[in-house]
């Protein structure tokens, strides 16, 4: 159970100080999956960064367990047992995926294993155990072994930043099943996904919307998601550039 | 006999701690402390002992020949000079490679000047560790030569690995391919306290369809000062590639001089440098997986040498 209070993160930039989360409370309660969307920019990854440790909040608290970890470091945090998939993935050379994958499980992972990893992200594993995570691999790939380094993690509390990106449709239900196996398999595990998809926000316990740097709505998916798809179908105009309160969906996709 | 020092460091120089009845020869401090040459592999001490010729017979298939120097007398100061004779389509691995232990006060200098012909067609693999240890106010320094000539369509591959203890080095690499010839060449650089390397690379590709790529990564740590001097010249119709690429950590000071000569039409030559600190991106993952900032650097590192 992760409890979130008051956060709020201001970053100093050319112009002076932003302020671009104004104070966020939310419970992430064992056993829920709950998927964050909203507007580009909003904050979601910001806060999601805060919770992982990435970055250091202007005020507020979190409490993971019942224990404050505001002031932890991203490898308490880590060994606590909070896992994060980055938007954008990061570049090694010279490390392999194996690599990667034995670092993320914490041991020596025999080869069927780490293979099982990368089948539940769409990935023919032969084909990428011994590559290097470096600039040779496209976008795509990147982002679905960083998913896989966070599944072989198998945290308490796992959260997944836009993992969609680059994921062919083909996948895409592989994907799901995964998360909901992560549900199964790891005992009163949570799971916060970051998506604008709507197959990602089917299967949410609960829906959160980030607008902002406020949260702009928090409720079970039965309350929240027609109202997501609702206003789009009212928005006039070309649904991809109205501004509304909430996100628009067109064509599965949510767009600001 | 060789001592306990002596044995480790040649396994960690040749990967192996016996030689069985393959092509060695193994120096130990100035002397030769067990030479052995096969049917196909000949090698023969020069005539003023200040090194070998190693004959490699054409045509030989997979085999290899190691020739380790391990130095652990402080104040020992020498000059080698090696050459390595390939046969015509030959297919061999050469290990080489000095380990420096210095426990005293004066400095131990190994200086190795290392030829290789290579015939026409043949195969090479060269590998080449440097290593030094011993805790003595002694300086350890390396000074390696090597020379290469390379006959049409020949293949060499050189792997060279200086990790650490090497107070001082300059290493000199110079090479000439005639048509169809391909080098490549990795070359990893760790120097850390007070230490100071430099490489220079001198390539010159002479022969139509000639080929280059020389990849040197480095790290630099401490007050460490490395310099690199990469240079590819083309006269013929050619491609050369080199690259240069440098973590700057502490107090590390980087140099990377790239230079590329063209005196033909078709000559295509790319030269990559980068030195950059390690991305914070990378401390920030690896921690998320759970190690601390010490180990996320560590395998960074480590990765990033191998
Ligand atoms: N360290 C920072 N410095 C300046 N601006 C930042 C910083 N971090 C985030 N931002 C800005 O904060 C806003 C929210 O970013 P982000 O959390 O990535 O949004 P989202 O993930 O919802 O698209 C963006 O406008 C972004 O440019
Ligand atoms: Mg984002």
């Amino acid at each position: 159970m992760i409890q979130i209070r008051n956060l709020a993160y201001t970053a100093k930039t050319d112009e002076g100080e932003r302020e671009i989360l104004r104070g966020i409370d939310l419970d992430i309660p064992d056993g829920r999956l709950i998927v964050v969307t909203g507007p580009n920019g909003g904050g979601k990854s910001t806060l999601a960064r805060l919770v992982a440790g990435i970055a250091k909040p202007s005020g507020g608290s979190i409490v993971f367990d019942g224990r404050d970890i505001t002031g932890a470091s991203i490898t308490e945090r880590a060994r606590l047992g909070i896992g994060f998939a980055f938007q954008q993935p990061v570049r090694f050379k010279g490390l392999k995926v194996m690599d990667l994958l034995a670092i993320a499980a914490g041991r020596t992972l025999a080869k069927s294993e780490a293979c099982d990893y990368l089948v539940s992200v769409g990935l023919c594993a032969n084909d990428y155990l011994q590559r290097e995570v470096n600039s040779s691999l496209s976008g795509g790939e990147l982002k679905r072994i960083e998913i896989a380094t966070v599944i072989a993690k198998a945290s308490k509390v796992s959260i997944f930043d836009e993992p969609e990106a680059g994921i062919d449709l083909w996948s895409f239900q592989s994907l799901i099943d995964t998360f909901r196996n992560m549900r199964r398999t790891i005992a009163n595990s949570s799971i916060v996904i970051i998506s604008h998809q709507e197959r990602i926000l089917a299967i949410a316990d609960e829906i959160v919307v980030i607008k902002d740097g406020l949260i702009a709505r928090h409720g079970p998916k039965a309350a929240i998601l027609p109202s997501l798809i609702g206003t789009s179908m009212a928005a006039p105009g070309c649904p991809k550039f109205g501004r509304g309160d909430v996100p628009v969906i067109t064509e599965g996709k949510i767009h600001a | 006999m060789l001592s306990e020092i002596q044995k480790k460091m040649l396994r960690e120089l040749t990967g192996r701690s016996e030689f069985g009845d393959g092509a060695f020869n193994i120096r130990a401090n100035g002397c030769s402390a067990g030479r052995h040459s096969t049917k196909g592999i000949r090698i023969e001490p020069k005539p003023n002992g200040a090194g070998l010729d190693v004959y490699i017979e054409p045509g030989l298939r997979d085999d290899n020949v190691s020739i380790p120097v391990v130095m652990t007398e402080s104040g020992l100061k020498e000059e080698v000079y090696n050459d390595f004779h390939v046969g015509e389509g030959a297919v061999v691995t050469i290990t080489a490679g000095c380990g420096i232990h210095n426990c005293g006060r004066e400095d131990s200098q190994h200086d190795g000047i290392h030829r290789f012909f290579i015939g026409r067609g043949s195969r090479v693999k060269y590998v080449e560790k440097h290593i030094g240890e011993g805790d003595g106010a002694g300086r350890r320094i390396l000074n390696p030569v090597t020379e290469v000539y390379q006959e049409e369509d020949s293949v060499l591959e050189m792997e060279m690995t200086q990790i650490r203890g090497v107070d001082e080095t300059e290493r000199t690499t110079k090479a000439a391919l005639k048509a169809g010839a391909r080098l490549a060449v990795r070359e990893r650089l760790m120097t850390g306290a007070r230490e100071r390397a430099v490489s220079h690379y001198a390539v010159t590709l002479d022969g139509a369809g000639a080929v280059a790529d020389i990849v040197s990564r480095g790290v630099a740590r401490g007050d460490s000062v490395q310099t690199l001097d990469l240079k590819i010249v083309g006269n013929a119709p050619c491609r050369g590639h080199t690259e240069c690429d440098s973590i700057i950590m502490d107090r590390g000071h980087i140099v990377a001089v790239p230079t590329l000569e063209a005196a033909d039409i078709d000559a295509q030559l790319v030269h990559e440098a980068a030195i950059g600190k390690i991305a914070g991106d990378q401390l920030d993952k690896l921690m998320s997986l759970g190690l601390t900032a010490a180990e996320a650097e560590a395998r960074i590192i480590e990765g990033f040498l191998s």
